[in-house]
């Protein structure tokens, strides 16, 4: 036992520590930021809009959080841009050009519409006048969808590779970028991201207007973000779980060891049960502590409580993922999902009483959900890249065999540098997020330029 | 068509640009130690603040660009430049960072300051470190990096990566003395010249040490047709030196950072003409490491619309904040 974990204390593992270290970190800020940049893009609309104050006072408000976010989500990607050859320089040679060019356009379309835009965005209301200003808010938005779109087709590629053919040098070379980028998991996931960043939004901006309001009860700025949120869990929750499933139905079929491992279903049978609970233990292939609903698997993976539900007996034991991870995160995704619905419904109710703003119990609940769109988007992730494996790019290329020719003293090294900076940095930025949330959105302060209605004015003043 | 070449040059472009445009706002973190009062920093940062994000998207534009394009080199070089490569991304956490969080904290604002100081001078010194290593030239066996693990460092990296550091010191130093005015500038003035003798002694030393160090890179230098180019390079370092020299005691504001551009230029040049057309030198031409066709013309066609409108959007973002920023710039109230 102890010899095998020290064995496996090899490059590659550290390797893959250290990625899956600077990613879930990484992942955090866009999954926070996307979201947060359509909000404001939102919030900005409804003002020039209407005109009420209320939708101004949220938008200076949230634009210093996103801008916090948003700067830890640039460094810790450019890390991410230059790891793949640090610690994959194998992958980087074969897959580099499928891979690569995907994430050029990422660069080309996305990274410097959001940079450019960005220092209009935060430091030029009083530079471009408010409609340019939107403006650039709608880019940045936009940037970050763009960002999604471009990563999630490459991380598609590496699930469900399409559209390609070997070279004699052993890359895989494009055949069709069609194909290659709108893979078949390609959509699914897309959608699946985009929802799951939308909600993760949604839920912050949702505990953070229930803080304020278990302290003031009428403050209209903390009700009205409070609102916006719970409309966000109402709608785009239950579309989140149908979305879900069809990513499920997906994945059922284009990988189907990671949805055995899903499922901790070991042995391949009819009427396969749902295990809600249990340990799925690898020596005895068979879920300890099970509680199960029989039949139900059959149902939700095949649509018919008699179909076979494929097993991991169907695959080669070298083939198969790691499973308590893969089961565990995915029972914590979904768990969540389950918690956002609820949530969402049980605010709808209240409003229907009008008593969205009265009840503490909702607005307690409302805090403590803040997290979870994190916690669940870590938690997905690990299900469909830890349930990848063995591969690094599903069915060719094995993890082990990408890594870079490195010893695991430098990747141990480094591992460590990251954590210690990544944890004194981006504590130091939850910190300061945070403190922001807790300052009273009511007294946001508005200045004086944020009213200059024309860039053309603007100029004029300057001239005159 | 030669898209490998085509694509060299344009990562060539991509990765001056960075040079020109991160340049100044890592100089300006150079810069810091000479510039205490909190005032003046402040403004400093608050000049770079609207627009390091897009510099720093070069960076990675020159990382996904390789990767897209050469990942052959891509994948030796990153394993070949590993120490320096994960201090300069640490180093670049640091001070990105430091941007919004130096104005979010009250009580640790000097450790941010310091975080932005030193940050800045690890990400630059570990840039002129990868310069250097590359001169150096690096061992490749089958694919794959077969150098050791401080192969990166010696004495001549560890000068180039000095040098780098004095450059950016003076686009730093050329930046505020267009951007600010008063006191602040009167200092940057100072500095400015201060560096550009130093850059200057230290590209006259470079060179010198290239030439008599390292025979691949002296082989150019020495021999034709290359070294027509090259025994034009001091010629024109002289010319824009003084030029560069002259902006600065005359005190035309607007000049010296172009100037201190034109310096780079050509240094930049020297080392272009030094290992082309080795992207990993001098074991794998550009050739070699490109990936297929397809990849390079699928990213190229891309490339040929977008970055006019990356460089249009970009500039008119400069435009916006054009001018000398003021105390008490920015959002932070």
């Amino acid at each position: 036992m102890l010899d095998g974990l020290f064995a496996q204390a090899d490059a590659v593992f550290l390797a893959r520590f250290q990625f899956a270290f600077t990613i879930a970190f990484h992942i955090v800020f866009p999954a926070f930021t996307i979201g947060l940049a359509s909000y404001l893009a939102v919030l900005e609309g409804l003002f020039l809009k209407t005109r009420n104050p209320v939708y101004q006072k949220l938008y200076r408000y949230w634009v210093k959080i996103f801008a916090v976010a948003f700067g830890m989500g640039v460094v810790s990607g450019i890390v991410l841009s230059y790891q793949f050859g640090t610690n994959w320089a194998v992958f980087s040679d074969k897959a580099g050009p499928v891979i690569g060019p995907l994430m050029g356009y990422e660069v080309l379309t996305a990274f410097f519409l959001e940079a450019g835009f960005l220092g209009i965005m935060l430091f030029g209301m009083n530079k471009v006048g408010e409609r340019l200003h939107f403006f650039a808010t709608l880019m940045v938005a936009f940037g970050t969808v763009l960002s999604a779109f471009w990563i999630l087709a490459a991380n598609s590629w590496m699930q469900t590779p399409a559209g390609f053919a070997l070279n004699e040098q052993g890359q895989y070379i494009v055949t069709s970028w069609v194909e290659a980028i709108f893979t078949p998991s390609f959509p699914y996931r897309f959608v699946h991201m985009l929802l799951a960043a939308y909600l993760t939004t949604a839920f912050v901006v949702g505990a953070v207007g229930a803080w304020h309001l278990l302290k003031e009860k009428r403050s209209e700025v903390a009700q009205k973000m409070f609102s916006m949120a719970m409309w966000m869990a109402l709608i785009v929750a239950p579309l989140q779980v149908f979305v879900g499933d069809l990513h499920g139905l997906n994945t059922q079929e284009y990988q189907p060891a990671k949805v055995a491992v899903m499922e901790g279903h070991f042995t391949s049978e009819t009427q396969a049960p749902l295990y809600l609970f249990g340990w799925p233990n690898e020596e005895t292939q068979k879920v300890d502590y099970a509680i199960k609903v029989p039949g139900l698997a059959s149902l939700i993976l095949k649509h018919d409580i008699d179909a076979e539900v494929t097993g991991l007996d169907a695959f080669p034991r070298d083939e198969w993922p790691p499973v308590p991870i893969v089961f565990w995160s995915f029972r914590i995704m979904v768990a969540l999902g389950v918690l956002m619905v609820v949530l969402g419904i049980w605010s709808a109710c209240l409003r229907w009483c009008g008593r969205l703003y009265e009840s503490r119990a909702l607005l307690r609940a409302a805090v403590w959900m803040g997290p979870s769109g994190f916690i669940a988007v870590l938690a997905g992730w690990i299900v469909t890249e830890v349930g990848r494996q063995p591969w690094v790019v599903y069915g060719l290329l094995r993890t082990q065999d990408a890594v870079s020719p490195i010893d695991a003293v430098g990747v141990a090294g480094s591992l460590i540098a990251f954590i210690v900076v990544y944890f004194i940095v981006f504590g130091a930025g939850a910190v300061y997020m945070i403190r922001k949330m807790a300052s009273n959105p009511e007294h946001t302060h508005i200045p004086e330029y944020a009213r200059v209605p024309m860039a053309a004015e603007r100029l004029y003043h300057e001239e005159g | 068509m030669d898209y490998a070449l085509i694509w060299a040059v344009l990562i060539s472009i991509a990765v001056f640009a960075y040079v020109a445009l991160d340049g100044f706002d890592l100089g300006v973190g150079i810069l810091f130690p000479w510039f205490r009062e909190e005032k003046f920093r402040d403004r400093m940062v608050n000049s770079v603040a609207p627009v390091w994000d897009g510099n720093e998207t070069w960076l990675v534009l020159g990382g996904g660009g390789l990767l897209a394009v050469f990942p052959l080199a891509y994948s030796v070089l990153m394993p070949a430049l590993y120490m320096p490569v994960i201090a300069m991304l640490l180093g670049l956490i640091f001070r990105g960072v430091a941007f919004e969080f130096r104005f979010k904290s009250r009580a640790n604002k000097h450790w941010w300051d310091i975080a932005f100081m030193a940050g800045s001078m690890v990400a630059t010194f570990c840039q002129g470190i990868m310069l250097g290593a590359m001169l150096q030239g690096i061992a490749v066996t089958d694919r794959a990096y077969s150098g050791g693990w401080f192969d990166w460092l010696s004495p001549f990296t560890i000068f180039s990566g000095l040098a780098v550091c004095v450059g950016y010191a003076l686009l730093g130093a050329t930046w505020l003395i267009m951007k600010t005015d008063g006191q602040l500038q009167g200092r940057a003035y100072r500095i400015a010249i201060n560096t550009a003798v130093l850059l200057i002694i230290a590209i006259a030393g470079v060179s010198m040490f290239l030439v008599s160090h390292f025979e691949n890179v002296a082989d150019r230098w020495l021999n034709w047709p290359t070294s027509a180019a090259l025994w034009l390079i001091p010629f024109l370092l002289a010319g824009i030196g003084s030029g560069l020299l002259n902006a600065l005691v005359k005190k035309r504001e607007g000049q010296p950072y172009w100037w201190a551009l034109g310096v780079f230029f050509i240094a930049y040049l020297g080392f272009s003409i030094s290992i082309f057309p080795y992207l990993v030198p001098f074991e794998i031409t550009l050739w070699e490491a490109a990936g297929p066709d397809n990849s390079l013309a699928f990213l190229l066609a891309g490339a040929v619309v977008l970055l006019p409108i990356i460089f249009f959007y970009t500039g008119y973002a400069y435009w916006v904040f054009r001018g000398k920023v003021q105390e008490g710039d920015g959002y932070h109230d």
